[in-house]
């Protein structure tokens, strides 16, 4: 196809409209398979509306996205999953039952092997012995795992993180990164984040895609070369951080 | 003063104790204190009835209200009213359930349905029972299928209102997560909106079985020649005001029966 084929996920001047509000203007950008990619930028500046686009919950926009070569309003969305900034688990159904909302459309979830996969999946997330229980029974962070789950049930070609560490505590909220690297780490997903914490993006990205102003466009993209496993005192963290924040023109 | 403190120390402790021992105990017969108001009216209707304020031909002595039930139960011949009662709330509730949640469905999934039908629906629902009365037995006859078709109509209405909203209000963040992992129309329905619509639903059953008791009295009272309706307007032309009472009492008593029992399920079914 053309050159975006080659990305897991590429992007090409993108802009999006709501009525008169331009929310993103002109946005590049590729995402390679495997690869941990956070967007950071003020609120405002579109970061969720990014993810919105790609999950194909925006059917128009301008410009181009694809996943695998294919644009997000001709099935290419079907390869994304996401994990809101809320859990938006169903209250009704247990952990076991949420988790499979995520598996694809062509599983039976009674399967055997199905079932195996989302008990492993909870297993992953680290959420074992909890597998019978209802979403009202969980700690924020326990259900943003259960929302991590679904997420990779769904075998997705791109993870979208939209915010979900943002309504978590301080000491919550570095458990559920390093989580998520280690479930990173372990399931080779290529993942696509947006938060507007600035040491967020440094310490779990490969690269750092700086969104500024309203409309949203591309300010610069940091490199994060850190090596893995990192500690959040790193220097290279911390000369990426002030990187992110000289873009950001804080 | 080092005394004092130590003995304000014990005395709190002491203190947290009762809290945590006796209160809990007492707060379980709690429920309890719901009945003196009741027993107290009935003490002060006794009183006013045999002072002779009220003529015992207008108001009976409750006790004369509770022998004039229990001979009729003896007899056999309230049985028979009683049964023929439930069941005419029974198919009404369920024929009146059945079409509101089709109603509701419908409504509440499409836009258009919902324009088309509900203003018309909206009105219907504000016409008293007791004025569908005549047309229906000009219709049905005075058979039993105008009885449970009225009763349907008044169990219809709630059941219909709460499970359209119910529906068409089950939150956009659930919604996109069906889209977002493909569940399709079938699956999301199934999975996602029809859950979360349940409470809804149950609310709307609890008001129709309410309403259900309402439209029973009408029919009954109207054009039946037996149940518990008929038990009231025959003890008025009897000028049987125990007859008249103790069916009331009887219509209170399986109301709250049947309340309680849908509001069980529902604490069973919405248990999260």
């Amino acid at each position: 196809m053309s050159s975006t084929g080659d990305h897991t996920l590429a992007v090409e001047g993108l802009t999006k409209r709501y009525g008169d509000t331009v929310a993103l203007d002109g946005v590049d950008l590729t995402v390679e398979e495997g690869e941990f990619v956070a967007v950071v930028g003020p609120s405002g500046c579109g970061k969720s509306t990014l993810l919105r686009v790609l999950s194909g919950l925006e059917e128009h926009f301008e410009g181009r996205a694809a996943v695998d070569g294919v644009d997000v309003r001709d099935g290419g969305s079907d390869a994304v999953g996401m994990v809101f900034q809320e859990p938006r688990l169903l209250a009704w159904a247990d952990v076991r039952e949420n988790v499979a909302v995520g598996l694809p459309s062509g599983v039976d979830r009674g399967d055997a092997a199905a079932r195996d996969r989302v008990d492993d999946l909870i297993e992953t997330v680290g959420l074992d012995g909890f597998a019978g229980s209802r979403p009202s029974e969980l700690s924020g962070g326990m259900a943003q795992r259960v929302s991590l789950a679904r997420g990779l049930a769904y075998r997705p070609e791109v993870l979208l993180l939209d915010e979900p560490f943002s309504a978590l505590d301080q000491l919550t909220k570095y458990e559920q990164q390093d989580n998520l690297l280690e479930v990173w780490a372990e399931q080779g997903t290529t993942i696509a984040l947006v938060t507007h914490d600035v040491e967020e993006a440094a310490y779990l990205a490969d690269r750092v895609v700086v969104l500024g102003g309203q409309p949203g466009t591309v300010e610069t993209v940091v490199d994060v070369d850190a090596p893995r496993p990192r500690d959040r005192t790193d220097p290279e963290l911390l000369a990426a951080r002030d990187a992110i924040t000289d873009a950001l023109g804080l | 003063m080092a005394t004092t403190r130590e003995t304000d120390r014990i005395g709190s402790d002491h203190d947290a104790e009762s809290d945590s021992g006796v209160l809990p105990a007492l707060s379980r017969f709690r429920w309890l204190l719901g009945l003196v108001v009741p027993a107290g009216l009935v003490v002060v209707w006794h009183v006013l009835v045999a002072t002779g304020v009220f003529a015992p031909h207008q108001l009976p002595e409750p006790l004369r209200v509770v022998g004039t039930l229990y001979a009729m139960g003896v007899s056999g011949e309230l049985w028979g009213h009683i049964s023929i009662t439930l069941q005419r709330v029974f198919f009404g509730v369920l024929l009146g359930v059945s079409v509101g949640v089709v109603f509701g469905t419908v409504t509440g999934l499409y836009g258009l349905a919902n324009d088309l039908l509900d203003p018309l629906l909206q009105s219907l629902k504000n016409i008293p029972s007791l004025a569908w009365v005549p047309l229906f037995l000009l219709w049905f006859g005075i058979g039993e299928s105008a009885k449970v078709l009225l009763i349907a109509l008044g169990a219809f209405f709630p059941v219909y209102l709460n499970l359209s909203t119910g529906i068409a209000n089950v939150g956009d963040e659930l919604i996109e997560v069906a889209e977002v992992y493909d569940l399709g129309r079938i699956e999301s329905l199934r999975r996602v909106v029809f859950p979360a619509a349940v409470p809804s639903l149950l609310v709307g059953i609890r008001g129709g079985v309410g309403l259900a008791w309402m439209f029973v009295v009408a029919a009954e009272l109207i054009a039946a020649s037996q149940g518990i309706g008929f038990l009231m307007s025959d003890g008025r032309v009897l000028a049987r005001p125990d007859i008249i009472v103790g069916s009331i009492l009887l219509f209170a008593f399986f109301g709250n029966l049947s309340d309680l029992a849908v509001k069980g399920v529902e604490r069973r079914v919405v248990d999260w």
